[in-house]
This record gives structure tokens, C-alpha cells and sequence, in this order.
């Protein structure tokens, strides 16, 4: 799960680290009381997308020379003259896809004088399952392209879950990021209050790009990007309120009430699999065949009848599929389960597509002979490869 | 021989007493008569399970291992309470511990792993199918009928994709030594070189099948590890497959492992560094039976 970036900074701020004030605001009206609560004379007018490259990034529905999606503003006048600007209109960025992305909240933040800009994230870093900084004198840019380009100036720092950031960590961190003086002395508390945000509330990442030092020698965090383990959301329900589900594609957040794992794609082959490996590797194989599928769709382990009845008329509900690959091979999963409940599924919402069913493993002759005796027009195939041809076919013939 | 499991494994099931837990030790008890010993279960000591063999259950996994003399564990518990069963398992110094359990926060199992380095155990997963010798132990959620006793030794990150390589291979003829599966998570026990360096050791292993998938770099350091030891004259044929040529970059599939990010973790990379390690890629996913058939001709 993400947030939004004034979410994200409310959340350190918790855990003290250095942010400036900013005010969010979702309607053009609020902009003006909003600069008002700030001290000025530099503002900064931030759109809140789930997305980086905003600044660099473009209104679809305005001229092509107009600013992007934050913008400086000298007056509070600037500010709201802005904020009328962008709320509202589709920013269209880097990460965004073409579609863009609308921009439903602003963040109007006090302006920093900035003297250096530098990159901080922290993710668990899977090569020593541990929790590791990353940092790098390059901030402000893309890190992606920093990585791509200078190697050499990424540094990555490994935390050992018992001791947490050590003195000697802080150090290190300080001279890989070229610290001294007070901005060093910031990075002794910032390091480890960062590290005890993400471990504390279940981050997956948490982003500072840029971390900046001011002209006055201190540190601030000038933007924030935190995404959560969804795994973890057990334990967090304060962080879940923070979920904007406009961010969301709406397919996807359905699937997720049933536990569902479910991206969106852009083909016509709707598939159900069981297991997120076998789900990619039919996707696969149903692209090596000439056609695309229209989503990822792993019903997970334990799914029961309801959940698989769920999963199908999530599928049948997106009118770029024009044909569904059902394939199983049951372990935890039975087939029977499954196949009760796309007979259930099918009873309900009907079946305007050809639907292609492969059954394998536990309780196969079971699920088997649950579709044979529905009577529904479903092609059964016997194994993988014999699926995906099928399904291609039925859907090319169409 | 074969790897990690064998006739004479022993193996107290962590979660026993749930559905999941319950339903899949008969399975176990029904696959060659796999030695199921007990279930943990911290506020039921002294209960028996009431299944078609009754299993005495245990209130810790070290009591239970003091009683039974198991080798192995295996964890069904829920996602909140995993962490912490595996812990109390590398407490007990239960050699083998094979961890089901899908959805555990990563978090989590940083504190695991910490923890398992110092220790004398050897985990496998989490959110794994298991492990099967064919024909004498099965510890986990695989269909035990698509198995036949062989010579090929399966190690995969998917579950699902470990059942289509394992019956793939039966109906080709060749069968399994063992079938390992370690799990779609990006912090876990077992890596695929650890595996890998079992099944190079092992006789009864002819040939290996490795499945991977998009994310993280495990794939590339397992090719390392595959050129540095053929170097040494340490080789086996080999028949590979990657999942998720077609995945989105920056979406997570499913899998928490299975993300590619900042042009990481793709699969290109990965099928690249393989066939330079002399593992022949399938392109499909239906093919890694007949793919391994030719691996093991040239």
C-alpha cells in the first residue's frame, strides 16, 4: 500500500524527523487560509499523486510550456493562482503511463533554501534479508538513472536487526552522503528515527530523494515517498486509514477485498491460476501464443468457493476480456473447491466468452466431474500447453 | 539417497490442529507412510489429534522433539504467529524446518533469518509448498500422486510451477530424487545455490531443474555459482525456466518477491545468466519435461 506524500511526512514527523510545515488541501478554495498558516515568503505547491516525476511531469489539459506538478510560488496570490491550475487536471508523468494520473490533493509546504540535495531510501535488501540504507550524494534526480549511470556513487548499508543503526552505521552514512558539521550531527539522530519508522510501522520502502541540506547547515526531509507490506497491515489499522483508494484501479481493489491477488493488464485473456508463479507463467505462455492476457490472477492457497466465485466475475467484468483461461493445479488447493465455484460463478453472472478449464492435482477427478455434470459450455484441457492453444484459439475465432 | 528427506524423517507438524494443518498431515500419512510424529500446539499438550493415525500433541516443539526424536517441522500457522513458531522451532534445534505459511510480514522474517544464521537449523521457505522424496517422505502441500521415484532433482521459487516441472517429468520417465520448493518471499531460509549445492552432491540426482522468477538476483548468483562449480568439473544437465517475461515492471505479482524494480529482477537478465551457465531455458512453461529430455542428450 502507498501514500501520499503529505501522509508520509506526517508519519515521520511522529517519529521526529525534520519536515517543514505544509498544509494538504482538496479544494482550490482551501489554498489561500492554507498558504496563510505558513510563514512565507517562498511556498511550495506539491500535487499528491501516487506517482514520482511530478515536477518534471505535465498537465494534460494545459499548454504544453505550463509548469508542472510542483511549482514555487513567491506570494500567497501565486499560490492560490496555482493551486486553481492543478486540482483537478491529469498530471502526466514518468510512472504515471500516458493516461496520467488527476490530481485530487495538494500539499502546500513553507520553501527551503537549499544548499545540497542528496538521496536516502530504505528498503529490506533481499541478497542479505536484512534492512538496508541506501544513499547517495546524487539527490533530486532520478535514482534509477544515479544507478545506471554513476554506480559508483550509490552507497548501500546493511542493519543488523539486533543492534538497529549503530554509531559506526551513522558514521558511515554521514561520510557516503559527505556530512559534516551540524548536517552530520542531524544524521546521527536521523538515520536510526528513519530506520525505527520503517521497522516500526512495516514499511516495504521508504524514500527521501531529495534529502537536502539547508543553508543554514541542517538537514531536512524535502520529500517522502513510504510504501507499506501489505502482509503487515494486520497490525497497522492506523496506517490503513491512510489508503486513498482513488489512487486504485477499482478491478484491483475488489480483488483485494477477497484477498485476491489481482493486477490489471492491458489483453483480452482473462486467467485464474493458483500460485503467483504459475499465474506469470500463463501469462506467458498465452503471450508466446500469440495473444495477451487481460490480467494476473493468482486465487491464492486456501481460496474457498466464494472467493473463486469473487475472482471469476472480477474477470468477467472487464469488457476487454474475450476469453478466460481457468488453469489449476491443485495443492493446497482442491481442485473441487475451484471448480464448484466457477459452476457457482457461472450460474450467476453467466457466460458470454469461451471459457477453457485445465484441472490437475489434489481432488482432480473430483473437479473434473463437477464441470462434466454442470451441463455449462466449458472446454476442459489436459494440460498447460493444451490450455493456452485452446483458449488462444477460441479467442482468435471469435 | 536423495536430499533434506528421506524414509526416516521425522516431523512434528507446527499448526496441526487447524484446517489446513489437519487436512494436509493426512496426506502426508497417506504418501509411503511419511513418519508424522506429533503436533505443537501451546495450549493443547497432552490432547491427541484425532485423525486416521492419532498424533499426540505437544505444548512446545521442544518437548515434542525430546518425545518423538523428530527431525523436521513443519509450520502451518497463520501469518501473524509464523515468525514466531519457526523461532521456537530454531530454539529447539529442530534440524529441518519447512515453513507453508503464505503472507508473513518481511519484517518478520529479517528477525528470522538474524536468528537462523546463528543457529543449527535449516529453514525452508516461508510460503514454500515443501519438500518430497518420492515414494518415502512428503512434508507440505504437493500432490503426492504426480511423483515417481528418479533421478531429477526440482528446486523452484513457485509452488505451482514445482507440480507442473515434477509431473512434466514423471510423464517423461524420469522421475525425482527430490523436490524442493523454496518459496516466493524475498527474505527466506533456503536459497537456490544452497539447493543446488545439495543436488551437485548427491548420486541418486542425475539431472536439475531450476524455476525461477522476475525479482531480486537469486537466479544470476545460482548461474555464478553453476559456472564456478562446472569449472571445478562439478556439472549436471540442466533445464531452466523463468516466470514473468511478460510481468509489468513495478507491480508486484502476487508473489511479495516477484516485482521488478529500478530494471532489476527481469527475466531476460535472468534467462541470459543461465544459458551462459549452460542451463537450457524453456520458453513455456509446458515444456520443461521434454526440455530437460534434450539437456540430458547433448
Amino acid at each position: 500500500m502507498n501514500i501520499h506524500e503529505y501522509q508520509a511526512k506526517q508519519v515521520l514527523k511522529g517519529f521526529g524527523a525534520p519536515v517543514a510545515d505544509g498544509v494538504p488541501v482538496f479544494r482550490a478554495s482551501e489554498a489561500e487560509a492554507a498558504a496563510n498558516k505558513l510563514p512565507g515568503p517562498l511556498y511550495v505547491v506539491k500535487s499528491q499523486i501516487h506517482a514520482g516525476g511530478r515536477g518534471k511531469g505535465k498537465f494534460k489539459e494545459l499548454p504544453a510550456d505550463a509548469k508542472g506538478g510542483v511549482r514555487l510560488a513567491k506570494s500567497v496570490a501565486e499560490v492560490v493562482a496555482n493551486a486553481n491550475e492543478m486540482l483537478g487536471n491529469t498530471l502526466v508523468t514518468k510512472q504515471t503511463g500516458p493516461a496520467g494520473k488527476q490530481v485530487n490533493r495538494l500539499y502546500i509546504e513553507d520553501g527551503a533554501d537549499i544548499e545540497r540535495e542528496l538521496y536516502l531510501s530504505i528498503l529490506v535488501d533481499r541478497s542479505v534479508g536484512r534492512v538496508a540504507f541506501v544513499v547517495s550524494t546524487e539527490g533530486g534526480m532520478d535514482i534509477e538513472t544515479v544507478a545506471h549511470d554513476t554506480p559508483e556513487k550509490i552507497v548501500t548499508l546493511a542493519i543488523d536487526p539486533e543492534k538497529g543503526v549503530t554509531a559506526q552505521d551513522a558514521g558511515k552514512l554521514n561520510a557516503a552522503l559527505n556530512l559534516s558539521g551540524n548536517a552530520a550531527k542531524d544524521g546521527e539522530k536521523l538515520f536510526p528515527l528513519l530506520y525505527d519508522a520503517f521497522t516500526t510501522k512495516d514499511m516495504s520502502l521508504l524514500e527521501v530523494n531529495p534529502l537536502i541540506v539547508m543553508k543554514n547547515g541542517h538537514l531536512r526531509v524535502l520529500d517522502a515517498k513510504v510504501s507499506f507490506d501489505n502482509n503487515a497491515l494486520f497490525r497497522h489499522p492506523d496506517m490503513v486509514e491512510l489508503r486513498d483508494t482513488t489512487e486504485e484501479d477499482a478491478k484491483e481493489i475488489e480483488a483485494s477485498k477477497y484477498d485476491l491477488a489481482y493486477v490489471a493488464l492491458d489483453g483480452n485473456i482473462g486467467c485464474m491460476v493458483n500460485g503467483a508463479g504459475l499465474a506469470m507463467a500463463t501469462m506467458d505462455i498465452i503471450k508466446l501464443y500469440g495473444e495477451e492476457p487481460a490480467n494476473f490472477l493468482d486465487v491464492g492457497g486456501g481460496a474457498s468457493k466464494e472467493k473463486v466465485t469473487a475472482a471469476f466475475k472480477i474477470i468477467t467484468a472487464d469488457p476487454n476480456v474475450r476469453g478466460i483461461l481457468v488453469n489449476i493445479f491443485g495443492g493446497i488447493m482442491k481442485c473441487d473447491v475451484i471448480a464448484e465455484g466457477v459452476v457457482a460463478a457461472v450460474k450467476e453472472v453467466g457466460l458470454k466468452v469461451p471459457l477453457v478449464v485445465r484441472l490437475e492435482g489434489t481432488n482432480v477427478e473430483l473437479g473434473k466431474r463437477i464441470i462434466r455434470e454442470s451441463g455449462l459450455n466449458v472446454t476442459p484441457a489436459d494440460d498447460l500447453d493444451d490450455a493456452a492453444q485452446k483458449i488462444v484459439q477460441a479467442v482468435k475465432g471469435n | 539417497m536423495s536430499i533434506l528427506i528421506d524414509k526416516n524423517t521425522k516431523i512434528l507438524v507446527q499448526g496441526l490442529t487447524g484446517k489446513t494443518g489437519s487436512f494436509h498431515t493426512e496426506q502426508a500419512l497417506a504418501y509411503h507412510g511419511t513418519q508424522m510424529v506429533g503436533g505443537i500446539h501451546p495450549k493443547k499438550g497432552g490432547e491427541t489429534w484425532d485423525g486416521s493415525a492419532p498424533l499426540p500433541i505437544f505444548a512446545t516443539v521442544a518437548e515434542g522433539k525430546e518425545k518423538t526424536g523428530a527431525t523436521a517441522s513443519v509450520v502451518y500457522v497463520p501469518p501473524a504467529g509464523a515468525a514466531g513458531a519457526i523461532i521456537e522451532a530454531i530454539d529447539a534445534e529442530i534440524p529441518l524446518i519447512v515453513c507453508i505459511t503464505e503472507g508473513i510480514p518481511v519484517l518478520d522474517m529479517v528477525k528470522v533469518k538474524a536468528r537462523l544464521e546463528k543457529s543449527k537449523s535449516r529453514l525452508i521457505g516461508p510460503n514454500c509448498p515443501g519438500i518430497v522424496t518420492p515414494d518415502e517422505c512428503k512434508i507440505g502441500i504437493m500432490p503426492g500422486n504426480i511423483f515417481r521415484k528418479g533421478s531429477v532433482g526440482v528446486v523452484s521459487r513457485s509452488g505451482t510451477l514445482t507440480y507442473e516441472a515434477v509431473f512434466q517429468t514423471t510423464n517423461a520417465g524420469l522421475g525425482q530424487s527430490t523436490a524442493v520448493g523454496i518459496g516466493g518471499d524475498p527474505v527466506k531460509g533456503t536459497e537456490f545455490i544452497d539447493v543446488l549445492e545439495m543436488f551437485l552432491a548427491d548420486d541418486e540426482t542425475k539431472s536439475i531443474i531450476m524455476i525461477g522468477e522476475i525479482g531480486g538476483s537469486a537466479e544470476e548468483d545460482a548461474a555464478q555459482f553453476l559456472k564456478d562449480e562446472a569449472r571445478r568439473g562439478r556439472s549436471k544437465p540442466m533445464a531452466g525456466f523463468i516466470a514473468g517475461r511478460t510481468a509489468p515492471a513495478g507491480r508486484t505479482m502476487g508473489h511479495a518477491g516477484a516485482v521488478i524494480s529500478g530494471g532489476k529482477g527481469g527475466a531476460e537478465d535472468k534467462i541470459a545468466a543461465m544459458e551462459a551457465a549452460g542451463i537450457k531455458v524453456s520458453p513455456s512453461p509446458a515444456r520443461l519435461g521434454t526440455t530437460l529430455v534434450e539437456a540430458i542428450k547433448n
